[in-house]
């Protein structure tokens, strides 16, 4: 009775907008980020087709795993990292206002979703049991205490203001009035900062920061389990950018499936964007100093949009709100 | 980690292969957390037995091979060493030949200045700065091949003077490629100076003070960052430094964010030198004749290389080729300063405090002079035959340092006459 829909649930997990769709999305941010970043430093930077080459180069490679590595940790860490940045995708609205699942709270399962890949670069360095891969699993999980923060903070303050845990709803509030999601432009700011900090880029690259420790939680990762970290890390860098597309720029949603994701893709293009042109920008931060900034200056600045959108929801919110 | 023997702390090898490092040297640190309790450095990957060679050599050979002790201080070694075998052979170059080496040399100066402040930005992860002055590099890189007929190892310099002249089309050349790169530093000045993440990264960071500096005997751009007057081109002029006016730049942050201000205002004086040498290029020969034995007699060369002071010390016998050369190169004097540095800074600061002496550790590594009874204990147990019951001063001939090569060889299991049989037999 049911074939058709169990089909059709299958498909949306494995093709559209699941899987496939995100890995060929996710090169494609690659690829954009890469050829950016090269261009800015002056460089000719790769083809287009570079991120899939890699891919595939490295998925044909023979994989080691250290004789003194933890087996089991260090093979299911990669799958954990993939798994988790590709299952947070399914809760945010790409170009309607539903996502394919909703509830409310959707917003905290994202956030953690996003949290668990970090946990997995932790957790993969540390059972790799080389020191510089240690000294990487460490600075990645003291990183995420610090950057975590302001982002659950500015990420959470819309969602107040919107007044519920979906994203599917905040996606909808937004939608029908723009002009508040104005207010929220200091909390996209800092969402973008804390954004490379979790996908461990200049200057907050500290974890894998190569002339230190030569790729940090990675440095024991080879073939096909270091596709899937790279993988992962991409598609982190898509749905994290798309999470911040929801959020803060939730305009254009009510044109229809092919404007709305075309919009989309226009929206996602300008946060990697905005990612890449920061990583060009800076030298890496030593990881005393990225803690610093974090807690002295993007939690305050987190906690004052905080206030922004409380006080605007007992104000000019109420105006706004009723229809 | 509580059943770490050593107390509270991770040991770290950062080399002899590692990202960091552009050539094999050893940097074990000892760690807790992110802060360094001690380093030590181990040099010794690169000995190539350039000294050694050198004896076996005439005087124009050798300069050629000591031209390739450094890949970006090539003239300067050089020079170094044409100007001793000069002094001993009573030889007196034309002027015009000083000041073609001059112009050379202080080309070559803006490029390893250059090259540094790349290499900086990449150790501290700021590789935008690396690609835009490698970039900016090619300028000045693209003119010395112009001007020599090389990028890097130039071999303008020969016994008497240079081997080439500078045409008039090619000064107007230079002084157009100056104007560039005089426009570039003015940027890269604004960038060292105004750019947060960089200057955070670089304040404060492998304190050397003033006292510690001279202590520790820096040259250098090292040495001036700590506000040490020190410039051999100024203390003790070779060439014709004594007739262009330039200054010798120093800073008083006693750091590394010192030592790229140094480095960068010395690329603006060097500039200016090179604009000076233009306008007052003198006419004449650029090079007088030069014999091919040298008489006996010895003498020691002060050179001021990019990296620092460069000495270099020559014997001769009154054959054509060399007794004995030493050279001296800047990064050795400099090495010391960098375990100083290191104490108690950040594991994430090391690249950069390394960096920031601009080592060059192939130029550095030298074998330690084998003496009477040591010999046994210095050359790892073996003694060279006949070397022991020399007298206070052994030294070792040709043949038995390469018996030595490979008997060293052989005790830790790899026979060259074995690995030759099976190379010729034409299987692997």
């Amino acid at each position: 009775m049911h074939w058709s829909s169990i089909l059709w649930a299958l498909f949306q997990i494995l093709i559209f907008p699941g899987l496939l769709f995100l890995v060929a999305l996710a090169l494609a941010a690659e690829f954009v980020d890469r050829k950016l970043y090269a261009r800015l430093q002056n460089r000719l930077g790769p083809p287009w087709f570079q991120p899939l080459a890699d891919l595939i180069k490295l998925l044909a490679k023979q994989e080691v795993v250290p004789d003194l590595a933890d087996k089991f940790m260090f093979v299911v860490t990669p799958m954990f990292a993939l798994t988790a940045a590709v299952t947070a995708s399914f809760y945010i609205p790409i170009w309607s206002h539903q996502a394919l699942c909703s509830f409310p709270g959707d917003v905290i399962v994202v956030l953690y979703l996003l949290t668990i890949p970090t946990i997995t670069f932790f957790l993969g360095g540390w059972y790799s049991r080389s020191v510089y891969s240690m000294i990487g699993a460490a600075r990645s999980i003291m990183q995420l205490f610090a950057y975590e923060i302001p982002l659950f903070l500015a990420i959470l303050a819309p969602a107040l203001l919107a007044g519920t845990w979906s994203l599917s709803g905040m996606s909808l509030f937004y939608a029908h009035r723009p002009l508040l999601s104005l207010l929220n432009l200091l909390g996209l700011a800092i969402a973008l900062v804390a954004l490379l900090g979790k996908l461990e880029r200049v200057p907050f690259d500290a974890p894998e920061a190569e002339t230190e420790i030569v790729a940090g939680s990675f440095t024991e990762y080879s073939g096909r389990l270091l596709a899937l970290f790279r993988l992962a890390i991409d598609v982190e860098m898509v749905v994290g950018a798309s999470l911040l597309a929801a959020v803060f720029l939730p305009f254009g949603m009510d044109f229809g499936p092919v404007a709305g994701f075309g919009l989309y893709l226009a929206k996602i293009l300008a946060v990697i964007s905005m990612l890449s042109l920061m990583r060009t920008l800076f030298a890496r931060l030593r990881l005393d100093q990225m803690i610093n900034f974090c807690w002295q200056i993007a939690a305050p600045l987190a906690f004052v949009q905080l206030m922004a959108d409380l006080v605007a929801k007992g104000t000019i919110a109420r105006g706004v709100m009723i229809p | 980690m509580g059943k770490n023997p050593e107390p509270r702390g991770v040991r770290v090898a950062i080399g002899p292969q590692h990202p960091a490092l552009k050539e094999p040297e050893s940097f074990s640190v000892l760690l807790a957390g992110e802060k360094i309790l001690e380093s030590g450095v181990r040099l010794g990957y690169n000995h190539r037995g350039i000294e050694k060679a050198c004896e076996e050599r005439t005087y124009v050979q050798d300069l050629y091979l000591i031209e390739r002790i450094c890949g970006i201080c090539s003239h300067s070694h050089s020079t170094a060493f044409i100007s001793a075998v000069e002094e001993i052979a009573g030889l007196e170059i034309p002027r015009r030949a000083k000041y073609l080496r001059m112009l050379i040399g202080e080309l070559e100066r803006v490029h390893s200045h250059l090259l540094w402040l790349g290499v900086a930005g990449h150790e501290v992860g700021f590789d935008t700065l690396l690609m835009y002055t490698w970039r900016d590099r090619e300028v000045v890189m693209d003119l010395l091949a112009a001007l020599t007929g090389n990028r890097v190892n130039y071999g303008v310099n020969t016994m008497g003077g240079v081997r080439r002249d500078v045409s008039e089309d090619q000064k107007k050349q230079v002084l157009t490629a100056v104007d560039i790169l005089e426009e570039r530093t003015k940027y890269y000045i604004g960038v060292a100076t105004q750019e947060t993440t960089l200057i955070q990264r670089l304040s404060g960071v492998g304190k050397l003070n003033h006292e510690d500096a001279i202590h520790l005997g820096a040259v250098g751009p090292t040495a001036r960052a700590s506000s040490v007057k020190r410039d051999v081109r100024k203390d003790d002029p070779y060439l014709a430094y004594d007739e262009i006016p330039f200054n010798v730049v120093t800073s008083d942050h006693n750091d590394i964010y010192g030592r790229a201000v140094v480095r960068c205002l010395e690329l603006m004086e060097s500039y200016n030198m090179i604009r000076f040498i233009i306008a007052n290029m003198p006419e004449g020969p650029i090079a007088v004749k030069a014999p091919r034995k040298v008489p006996a007699g010895e003498a020691i060369s002060r050179y001021e290389a990019p990296r620092g002071e460069d000495v270099h010390y020559v014997r001769a016998n009154g054959s054509e080729k060399p007794e004995r050369v030493k050279v001296r190169a800047p990064t050795l004097a400099n090495v010391q300063v960098v375990s100083h540095m290191l104490k108690d800074g950040y594991l994430a600061d090391l690249p950069i405090v390394v960096a920031a002496i601009d080592p060059c550790f192939s130029c550095t590594d030298r074998m330690i002079a084998v003496a009477g009874d040591m010999a046994a204990i210095n050359m790892g147990g073996t003694a060279f035959p006949g070397c022991a019951d020399a007298g206070s001063k052994a030294r070792a001939t040709w043949e038995q340092v390469r018996q030595h090569g490979i008997e060293f060889y052989r005790r830790r299991g790899v026979d060259f006459a074995r690995l030759n049989e099976t190379f010729t037999a034409g299987g692997r």
